[in-house]
């Protein structure tokens, strides 16, 4: 039997490294997912993401169709193009899943959260905080003497922003929704 | 029409409303109501196996075999965890296989109750589709649905937990109707990317035809249509571990299995192509090698009814989502119609060129002295077998990556192994479902000693149903595959890979009251093997084998395809330290 000629020495990549072709660059995306609300079904999309590896950024359910018990999921996860695809393409063989929409990618689309922040204070922090809430329209839903309890909606940037300008001023506590979101237009 | 009846007499109603005939299961307090129905007909032979394991393994062996879905039959708790691994093979290798599983009683569910597991917690990883039942009314439609998702698209494994208060009470019985659900997988493949492809095939120069279990589970015809294809373009066609059968063995463009352990020529032929057609394979890491060099000057074209397998690993630059039946027809229509143009003078270049690496000759060994060579007891087996209406499955390890290599698969459906998921333990359970759809077929599980142990409780099965299954132990009393990468990755440090304290085979088999046969002489080989066919009911054959020999070719991890082990290559210090976290 003739031997081959058998190359030494270090291989640098992992036979695991199985994406050179394809961009490094992470990006964010928002994906709609239409699914059967039956028990589990969340279970079977956020498995997906933490048994494979996926991110998830924030994730928001409901059901939206009473008469047909559909659910909309909306996720925001981020990952190289190859990894968003594959991240569509396996949420689109479970088998409960109806449709799976990319709005960063079929958008334009707008993105909504809900938050509400605790803020606890007296003095000027307390008239400072009420006064930049009025400017980031967030409603005060509750108040003592010494705290307030904000609402505020809009893109996650906005409510950031809002949270960091908070702190100073005593935030102790906030609850978001995690995004929801739509394609503009018809 | 619809029938009144109790859940667990409708779980029967179903199963033969699908046309089943056989159930491999084992009993428990949580299906009691179901195993008195079947104590009451004839219509479904129920198979009792000795650990639930084997039950799937067995719906496994009797699904690939058919073609049609298997269907096991467990308790609650226990009964459902150690179906696991057999469900988690099924979904690797795509097998399709309906496990009913028992539960408590709803009302007791979350109460931590006797013999209680969150079965469809457990097994949503590891099925494709699974339902927990809560209302009788609904339980017929399910079982419906779930034969629908097993075989519908890429096949899989589905569960059914059933509590035991739903196998009781009363409901009404849905006859099966044409799945009105969403899940309705695409099969025709989109006719643009099909035009392209057959345009490659025209003017490729080096094409070849690389194919996988898809192939196989497509049915009858894709293998009917994959082999008119080949045979009428002239390209050469390799397949994986999976794929044998699909193309014949002794098919004019056969180049052998590709992969870590394929054939030299295979190999070659995949990394030197300048087309590759990819039909139902997904190109696993097995497959691949180093992923960055693999076959880097080739258009590739992927053939896929699963869309997730597409780009997930290798990016290919024409993908076709459909059944490969399906594609593979309007394929042969379109290149048909344009004139069944292909550039044969430079294919018949490349034909030379495998022809040459063929000569390699990879698989050479030389059979000498008085110990047995694993591969010499393989070709025998072969040889004297081949004739047969024979069914092959295996274990998991060196002694079934030399049957891939050594023995000839001229069907489809011939060959079962646990390829995706490697499951010691498979073959036994896996050869008792295919002989009892084959009952009358040479069905001979390639094993290995370590293998065989894992599930060798099934030999009581074996015996109680009278089934002719040969287990063919090939006995290195190592776990060879495990002592080999120890050997080229572990600086020869052998820890834990013997088999020490085997039992006497022959005294096993006795025990069992089947026929145990030793051979250590290849002199008797011939007769021994010729006795094991001879012989009408189960037999372990202890093979004793060359105890040190190496599996070759191999693409060592991390290697490309061209970075092949030969038989005589030298083996030490080729795997560096970065493969060597691979597996
Ligand atoms: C359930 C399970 N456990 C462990 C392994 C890892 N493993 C792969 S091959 C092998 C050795 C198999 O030994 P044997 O059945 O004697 O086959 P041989 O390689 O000697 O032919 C082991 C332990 C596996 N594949 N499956
Ligand atoms: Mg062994």
């Amino acid at each position: 039997m003739s031997a081959l000629h058998i190359k030494k020495g270090a291989t640098r990549h992992s036979a695991y490294n199985l994406r050179p072709n394809f961009s490094d660059v992470q990006e964010r995306h928002t994906i709609a997912v239409l699914v059967e609300n039956e028990p589990g079904v969340l279970a079977r999309v956020i498995g997906l993401f933490s048994g494979r590896g996926y991110n998830i950024e924030s994730l928001t359910v409901a059901e939206v169709d009473h008469t047909g018990h559909l659910s909309r999921i909306t996720i925001v996860t981020t990952g190289t193009p190859q990894v968003i695809e594959q991240i569509k393409a396996q949420l689109g063989r479970i088998v409960s899943v109806h449709e799976v929409h990319d709005l960063t990618v079929e958008g334009p689309s707008v993105e909504r959260e809900l938050a509400m922040l605790k803020v606890v204070g007296d003095g000027e922090k307390r008239v400072e905080a009420l006064r930049l809430a009025d400017i980031f329209r967030a409603n005060v839903v509750d108040s003592t003497l010494n705290s307030f309890v904000f609402e505020i909606t809009g893109a996650p940037d906005k409510i950031d922003a809002f949270a960091d300008l908070m702190r100073p001023l005593g935030l102790a506590e906030i609850a978001r929704t995690g995004v929801a979101a739509l394609l503009r237009g018809d | 029409m619809t029938r009144e009846m109790t859940g667990a007499k409708m779980v029967v109603q179903a199963l033969k409303d699908q046309g089943v005939d056989t159930v491999f299961g084992y009993p428990g307090g949580a299906v009691l109501p179901i195993y008195d129905e079947i104590f009451l007909q004839n219509d479904i032979r129920h198979i009792l196996v000795r650990h639930e394991q084997g039950a799937v393994h067995a719906a496994e062996g009797y699904a690939r075999s058919t073609g049609k879905p298997g269907v096991a039959l467990v308790t609650s708790g226990p009964g459902a965890t150690n179906a696991v691994t057999g469900l988690t093979d099924a979904l690797l290798d795509s097998i399709p296989i309906v496990v009913l599983t028992g539960q408590v009683p709803t009302f007791m569910i979350g109460s931590d109750a006797f013999q209680e597991a969150d079965t469809v917690g457990i097994t949503r990883p590891c099925t494709k589709h699974n339902w927990l039942v809560k209302e009788t009314d609904t339980l017929a439609a399910t079982i419906h649905e779930a034969f629908h998702v097993a075989t519908a698209g890429r096949p899989g494994p589905v569960l059914i937990d059933i509590p035991k208060d739903v196998q009781f009470a009363n409901g009404e019985y849905q006859p099966p109707k044409p799945s009105a659900s969403h899940y309705q997988p695409i099969v025709k493949g989109d006719m643009e990317e099909i035009t392209e492809l057959v345009a490659a095939i025209e003017t490729a120069k080096k094409p070849v035809f690389y194919t996988g279990g898809g192939v196989i589970n497509s049915g009858p015809a894709a293998s009917q249509l994959l082999r008119e294809l080949v045979d009428a373009t002239g390209f050469p066609i390799t397949s994986t571990l999976m794929g044998l059968g699909a193309y014949p063995a002794s098919g004019d463009n056969w180049i052998g299995m590709l992969g870590m352990h394929g054939l030299y020529e295979a190999n070659m032929a995949m990394h030197d192509c300048d087309l590759m057609i990819n039909i139902g394979a997904r190109f696993d890491d097995r497959i691949t090698g180093r992923i960055d060099a693999f076959s880097p000057n080739s258009k590739k074209a992927h053939i896929d009814i699963d869309p997730s397998s597409i780009n997930k690993v290798i990016r290919v630059d024409i993908p076709i989502v459909g059944d490969v039946a399906h594609v593979l027809e309007d394929i042969l229509k379109v290149w048909k119609s344009r004139g069944r143009k292909t550039d044969s003078a430079n294919v018949a270049h490349w034909q030379a060129q495998i022809s040459d690496w063929r000569k390699v000759n990879c698989l050479a060994f030389t059979q000498e002295g008085k110990t047995i060579k694993p591969q010499h007891a393989l070709a025998r087996l072969e040889e004297l077998t081949k004739d047969h209406d024979r069914y092959i499955t295996t274990e998991v390890g060196q002694h079934q990556m030399w049957a891939a290599q050594y023995l000839g698969f001229e069907d489809p459906n011939r060959w079962m192994t646990s390829g995706g998921l490697g499951t010691m333990g498979y073959g036994f359970p896996a050869s008792i479902g295919v002989q009892m759809a084959h009952p009358d077929a040479l069905v001979i599980n390639v094993a290995g000693e370590a293998s065989w142990l894992m599930n060798m409780q099934e030999m009581g099965t074996a015996t109680q149903y009278r089934l002719p299954v040969k287990q063919f132990i090939l006995n290195n009393e190592r776990l060879g595959m495990v002592r080999q990468w120890q050997e080229l990755l572990h600086g020869e440090r052998y820890s834990h890979s013997w088999s020490e304290a085997l039992p006497d085979f022959v005294k096993l088999a006795e025990a069992f009251g089947a026929k145990g046969i030793l051979c250590s002489d290849p002199a008797d080989l011939d007769d021994a093997i010729m006795e094991m066919i001879n012989y009408d009911g189960p037999v372990i054959f202890d093979c004793l084998v060359e105890k040190h020999e190496n599996c070759f070719p191999m693409i060592p991890s991390g290697k490309a395809h061209n970075e092949m082990l030969l038989g005589e290559a030298e083996t030490q210090g080729v795997i560096d330290s970065k493969g060597s976290v691979l597996v």
